[in-house]
């Protein structure tokens, strides 16, 4: 249940295309063809399913603060946490380059097809993105990264999937001259965002009355006496200011 | 400018407006659109990534005649990743809210594709010092645009520009508030930065046709 959950959170709520916007230098500029962009797409799904995991476990075994305790006891208070980024994108380039060669081994067709792909993939912020995202959600046991890394590949792979089925009937729209090609498109995908957010509320049912609570709190108080109403307004900003806060943090 | 040539301001004055990363290049869209809510982030942003490019740029035109263009990215991957650390500690050392607000997109300025893209473009075939001030140029072109987005989604999104409310107070009806102006919250949602950087490349083609696409 725990897994399906995610899984469709990743897909839908936190769209790696419209929630975040990773990977959209490959998704604007690959996506004039259906068929490239199932190509990348594609390509993205199989890499995203090898480096999450990956990057799960050297996180949980030598990154985090005390992981190397598995080493002994005199490791426990090792912390390498700073060293993230270039053990996330030295795994994520070595995979890459890794897949490619054992893709062109052993299927030569599907290496045709996905061939021109993989190396643009090692610096597609989308791969980055999600092991960075899988460790500061702090995703708990590797099963669960596994489908994270799967949901997020299969939402980009929808996004790009979608924007080039659409790119590829504009052609025929009498679309502003100067909106042509990278305006429209960058509108359309913000307007495929909105759409997007409508799934935010598909699997969160109890967030909304804690926020309700916060709010209806300081009214209750400015009955009682007209000296705290000042203090009030200055904590409804605080209360404002944290909802906006959230907000971001969904985005 | 009595430092710089004319070719050489050129580089710099270039990425500005009708080289642009973002507008004309398509280039490390992502960090641009996930953190303009404010233009606080947008303004850090903008400076770490023109310190990336501008450093990278030296780091690999130095290195340009040594690296063995099989594993070039690799190479350059492990330059990107190691400035983005040090500005990442910086960031976390000295103002940690904002590198709290700033989350994982301090660590994509690695994958950010303007870094890699000039490091391809320009910094493999050019000295240090040209591929400094390309660095630098290309950063602040994406920061412009990085700043302008910022600039209106704070505006209009919660009325205030730095943290400082210059539209008046929206709780106690002052400024603006009192004529029953409201903020705009959807302006701080993510689809609104794309829509603003719609506009903004709308904006620039319709005053420069020679920019217009053909499909």
């Amino acid at each position: 249940m725990e897994h399906l959950e995610l899984f469709l959170k990743s897909i839908f709520i936190d769209n790696m295309v419209f929630a975040t916007f990773l990977g959209m230098c490959s998704y604007l500029a690959v996506s004039k063809k259906v068929s490239t962009a199932v190509g990348l797409g594609a390509a993205v799904i199989f890499v995203m399913l090898i480096t999450v995991p990956l990057n799960w476990l050297l996180d949980h075994y030598l990154l985090q603060p005390g992981a190397l305790v598995w080493l002994g006891a005199e490791y426990a208070d090792y912390d390498l946490s700073f060293l993230s980024f270039i053990m996330f994108i030295a795994t994520i380039a070595t995979m890459v380059q890794l897949v490619e060669i054992v893709v062109e081994k052993f299927s030569p067709a599907l290496y045709n097809s996905l061939g021109i792909f993989l190396p643009l993939i090692a610096v597609n912020c989308a791969i980055l993105g999600g092991s960075l995202f899988m460790q500061s959600r702090e995703i708990p046991t590797l099963g669960l990264a596994t489908v994270y890394g799967i949901g997020s590949g299969i939402g980009w792979f929808l996004a790009i999937l979608a924007i080039a089925a659409i790119r590829e009937k504009i052609r025929y729209s009498n679309v502003p001259a100067p909106l042509r090609g990278l305006g429209i498109t960058f509108i359309i995908t913000g307007l495929m965002a909105i759409g997007f957010m409508s799934f935010g509320g598909m699997l969160t049912g109890g967030d909304e009355p804690k926020e309700e609570q916060k709010t209806v709190m300081p009214k209750e108080e400015i009955n009682t006496t007209p000296s705290t109403e000042v203090k009030n307004s200055e904590e409804k900003k605080e209360t404002e200011k944290v909802l906006a806060n959230n907000i971001k943090v969904n985005e | 400018m009595g430092l710089l040539s004319k070719k050489d301001s050129k580089l710099i004055l270039d990425p500005l407006a009708d080289n642009n990363p973002i507008t004309i290049q398509v280039l490390g869209i992502c960090s641009a659109l996930a953190i303009t809510a404010q233009l606080k982030a947008a303004i850090v942003m903008a400076i770490s990534v023109t310190a990336v490019v501008a450093l990278g740029n030296v780091v690999i035109s130095l290195m340009r005649n040594i690296i063995p263009s099989k594993i070039r990215i690799i190479v350059q991957l492990v330059v990107v990743a190691v400035l983005v650390i040090i500005v990442d500690l910086i960031l976390k050392a000295y103002s940690y809210e904002l590198s709290k607000t700033l989350s994982v997109f301090v660590g994509l300025i690695i994958t950010n594709c303007i870094i890699m893209g000039r490091f391809e473009a320009f910094a493999l075939a050019n000295g240090p010092w040209r591929s400094f001030l390309d660095g630098i140029g290309n950063g602040a072109g994406y920061g412009l645009i990085l700043i302008i987005v910022g600039f209106f989604r704070e505006l209009f999104g919660s009325g205030t520009l730095l943290g400082i409310k210059v539209l008046g107070d929206p709780i106690e009806k002052t400024g603006l508030y009192a004529l029953g102006y409201e903020n705009n919250g959807f302006m701080l949602l993510s689809p609104m930065a794309l829509i603003v950087v719609g506009i903004i490349i709308w904006v620039q083609r319709s005053r420069n046709k020679a920019l217009v696409e053909d499909h």
